[in-house]
């Protein structure tokens, strides 16, 4: 196809699209929109910026450098590029872009960072574009920038009415000198930015189109599982291949390390061969079990830590002359991430260099991992990002990706490993374990003047987040944790550590306000005032957002005021920078607790996307309420006993209670919101199911208890 | 190693591959019809739910050479450009989060709707069962389904 003849197509589709948004299939939901005009190659376009290209046609392109794993972010990134550029958002295409560390800074899916980390920078970037297109009119023109404008993708000069488009401006536009220090608009000036947009890539989702890592496809490449150690804490004694090799379709058997691959033309084929090698396995280190764990962390619980990680007062002396003193134990098992694609990617090592494509939540360390298992240079290994299956962590290893490239390099092909979901589950890198101790010494007029908590876990790094309300509002606190060696892998997920500390933490809370005689609510209130007028020691969060967050969940939630046969529980985190409230309703039902209704305040700033954001925050309770109640890993000499979605239980529809979600409005700069909603959704479902039942729960899954949610 | 014909959204395929391989892989290796998705290859967790004469099924516990003359519909087969009645509704609830799960859950919510139009959120729950969506938008899920019904009335 000659050159020509690919612009004329190009030009008569975005006709079409055209008229389609005038109206002819207007009925259409998604006509016109930004996806629907994606599929379209379009003309050259200019680019202005690592973010901003225009076509001379008016087709703004957008990147979006950040991983898509579910958060929407593909969304949001170039919704906060619009809003500056001051385009029509249904005439934007927006793309995924690679890995390119000169362009793009922290292109990360996790620690809630993306939006936070845009903010400024993603702004800037279309108020630049913008002030370039206003250049380019005034020159055009021969008037000044200053008495231009803009709106909705078009230069206006009111006094001549003159006007041009961003399209019609663009190649002038792109020439002229870059801008510095170009003012951002005020929040109440935004157009784009606060209001709800569907994701832009919805229409591929839902007809089948959207390509994720397992779906990506190139000419001539090999697909490979892995067999890997059965057990964590074992290796290969032996491997005898000659049935898999004898296969039809089997191409290559290639043992490294501890691993043995298997690559042949069809995913079936592969999969049959490596059910049919015998390997011998043998014991290499110890073999581990969950018996073993819980007797480790209950012997570290019993110890004190020569540096506690974080020491106000003398909160030990408080618990000699106590008057009183609670104590609980709180327990959460290992858990894999179980993301519904599982691991998987394509790699194409070549003499010097190599092609990664695949689902990762950090690019730039499955770039570095793979550089180092194939003795290249970084600059040498290129990585584009799928989108994800799901990640909530998981995929901020790069063990698979690097593994892909290694296979590739050995098999000298191109190479798409996957992982099953008994390899993704089996696998390793999951949440550690852990348990805390939490301690308070009360006086005789039932006033907390310590709180002890001491923290054990797995491969868990530092199990606390030591500054945690009420620290700051105790004057005997000691916060001590202890970090395990296990030979079970560990990684992080969504919301590490807070993601069960929340829970022991919110859920003691309850137990002194239920131990004093105080409303939850209340104590909670009466202590961030008390970290107001005086604060001891270091005091992270905001008093006044975390107290106005609180208030509306209350708020919201009628807390206190639930008709009869409704219990209702509390809880209250901050994390990530955003700060998180809720209320669960639970009833009975033959003597069954019933999770009813979940609310959820959040202060995380501007809310960029309302929909998006809503959906992200019902997505953390709802995760929240299904690892709570259901999830458990565990483990006999060294060997999951989990290992797919018939003996690994996660939360299902029937399940799932209704959810509301409220924001604090204010004009902050906004934080992220993976993460923050998932950590204290269990500790309101357990104080809930207290007040209901008169049960503690300090054990997760709380099906432990024989529990379920009717 | 065997031929096969199959009936894939109304085109037919001849493939070969050994009996035993399920269809999902038949679909996404042989015919190139990657929106059914692999989740778990026990038919647990309703990724690679299509329609096999009318009716859902998981396409990872179903062999090649247990299809037979029945027509399949994957969700690229469901309608010609995403007009179907319940991917409007999805749009329009925004359901997806990752959205690998989505294509399933369409083609799980299609064929109910075609058994009960007006399902209650009971039935939703109860005939939805069989789709996992780790990222939790269940409750937008049993939303649009709601709305696509609305769309299928009017």
């Amino acid at each position: 196809m000659s050159t020509s003849s690919i612009q004329f197509d190009r030009r008569s589709f975005l006709k079409v699209t055209a008229t389609t948004g005038g109206g002819m299939m207007l009925g259409l939901s998604w006509a016109a929109s930004a996806a629907e005009i994606s599929e379209a190659p379009f003309m050259e376009a200019m680019t202005f910026n690592a973010f901003v290209k225009i076509s001379p046609e008016g087709v703004i392109t957008i990147m979006s450098p950040n991983p898509e794993c579910g958060q929407n972010i593909k969304t949001a990134m170039p919704m906060l590029v619009a809003e500056e550029l001051d385009c029509d958002w249904s005439k934007v295409v927006v793309e995924q872009a690679g890995l390119d560390s000169t362009k793009y800074t922290r292109q990360v899916a996790g620690g809630s960072g993306s939006t936070p980390a845009s903010w400024k920078p993603l702004r800037t970037a279309g108020a630049t574009a913008r002030q370039m297109l206003i250049s380019a009119a005034a020159k055009r023109w021969n008037v000044s920038a200053s008495e231009c404008s803009t709106s909705n993708g078009v230069v206006l000069h009111t006094a001549s009415g003159k006007k041009a488009t961003y399209g019609e401006l663009a190649t002038d536009a792109a020439k002229m000198e870059v801008p510095k220090d170009v003012p951002l608009k005020a929040v109440k000036d935004f157009k784009i930015i606060g209001q709800s947009h569907k994701a832009v890539d919805n229409k591929k989702i839902f007809t089948g189109k959207q390509e994720f890592g397992l779906d990506f496809k190139r000419e001539g490449m090999l697909i490979g599982v892995v067999a890997r150690p059965p057990a964590f804490g074992m290796k290969i004694k032996s491997v005898n291949d000659s049935r898999t090799k004898s296969m039809p379709g089997i191409k290559q058997v290639i043992r490294f390390g501890n691993k043995v691959a298997v690559l042949g033309s069809s995913t079936w084929e592969v999969l049959k061969g490596r059910e049919r090698l015998a390997i011998e396995w043998e014991v290499d280190t110890k073999l581990e079990s969950s018996a073993d764990h819980d007797a480790k962390m209950t012997e570290l619980l019993g110890k004190s830590l020569e540096k506690p990680q974080r020491k106000d007062g003398d909160a030990l002396a408080q618990f000699e002359g106590a008057h009183k003193v609670i104590e609980s134990k709180f327990e959460a098992p290992f858990l894999p991430h179980a993301p519904m694609e599982p691991m998987n990617f394509f790699a194409d090592v070549r003499e010097d260099k190599a092609e990664l494509i695949g689902p990762t939540q950090n690019p730039g360390s499955a770039r570095n991992a793979a550089a180092q298992v194939l003795g290249i240079a970084p600059e040498k290994v290129s990585v584009m990002m799928t989108r994800m299956g799901g990640g909530f962590g998981r995929r901020l290893n790069a063990d698979f990706a690097a593994e892909a490239a290694e296979v590739s390099k050995l098999a000298k092909a191109p190479v798409k490993l996957m992982w099953t979901r008994e390899d993704d589950m089996t696998g390793g890198i999951y949440r550690p374990a852990c348990h805390y101790l939490y301690r308070a010494a009360l006086d005789a007029q039932g006033n907390v003047k310590a709180i002890h908590v001491r923290g054990a876990g797995l491969n868990v790094g530092n199990p606390l987040r030591e500054n945690n309300f009420p620290a700051g509002a105790i004057e005997h606190f000691l916060a001590e944790g202890h970090n395990q060696q296990s030979n079970i892998t560990t990684g992080p997920w969504r919301a590490p550590v807070h993601n069960f500390l929340a829970f022991a933490e919110q859920s003691f809370l309850d137990e002194i306000a239920e131990a004093t005689g105080k409303d939850p609510v209340q104590l909670r209130l009466d202590w961030l005032a008390k970290a107001e007028k005086s604060p001891v020691g270091n005091v992270p969060y905001k008093i006044d957002r975390f107290r106005n967050t609180i208030e509306l969940a209350a708020k919201k939630a009628n807390w206190g005021k639930a008709p009869a046969g409704v219990f209702q529980g509390f809880s209250a985190y901050f994390s990530f920078n955003t700060y998180v409230a809720q209320v669960v309703e639970v009833t009975l039902e033959a003597g069954q607790p019933k999770i009813k209704r979940m609310v959820c305040a959040v202060d995380c700033g501007v809310v960029i996307n309302p929909e998006h954001a809503i959906n992200q925050i019902e997505g953390g309770l709802v995760d929240g309420l299904g690892h709570a109640m259901f999830s458990n890993m565990t483990f006999k000499d060294g060997v999951p006993d989990q290992t797919n979605y018939d003996s690994y239980r996660v939360i299902k529809m029937g399940d799932t209670p209704p959810v509301e979600v409220y924001f604090v409005e204010n004009e902050l700069d906004p934080t992220g919101l993976g993460e923050p909603a998932l950590p204290p959704l269990s500790a309101a479902v357990g104080n809930a199911i207290f007040k209901a039942t008169g049960i503690r729960l300090r054990k997760q899954p709380f099906s432990l208890n024989g529990l379920r949610n009717v | 190693m065997a031929e096969f014909t199959l009936k894939v959204n109304g085109t037919k395929y001849k493939v070969e591959a050994a009996a035993d391989t399920p269809l999902l892989w038949i679909l996404r290796d042989h015919l190139g019809l990657t929106g059914s998705k692999y989740g778990c290859g026990i038919g647990q967790c309703g990724a690679c739910t299509v329609h096999v004469n009318g009716e859902s099924m998981r396409s990872c516990a179903l062999p090649v050479s247990a299809v037979g003359k029945a027509q399949v519909i994957t969700i690229e087969g469901l309608s010609k450009t995403g007009e179907h009645p319940v991917q409007q509704a999805w749009h329009e609830v925004d359901v997806p989060q990752c959205g690998y799960c989505q294509a399933g859950q369409i083609m799980s919510a299609a064929a109910l709707l075609k058994k009960n139009p007006t399902p209650s959120d009971a039935d939703i729950n109860s005939a939805m069962s069989g789709n996992i969506c780790r990222c939790g938008t269940y409750n937008r899920i049993r939303e649009a389904i709601h709305v696509a019904a609305k769309k299928v009335k009017s």
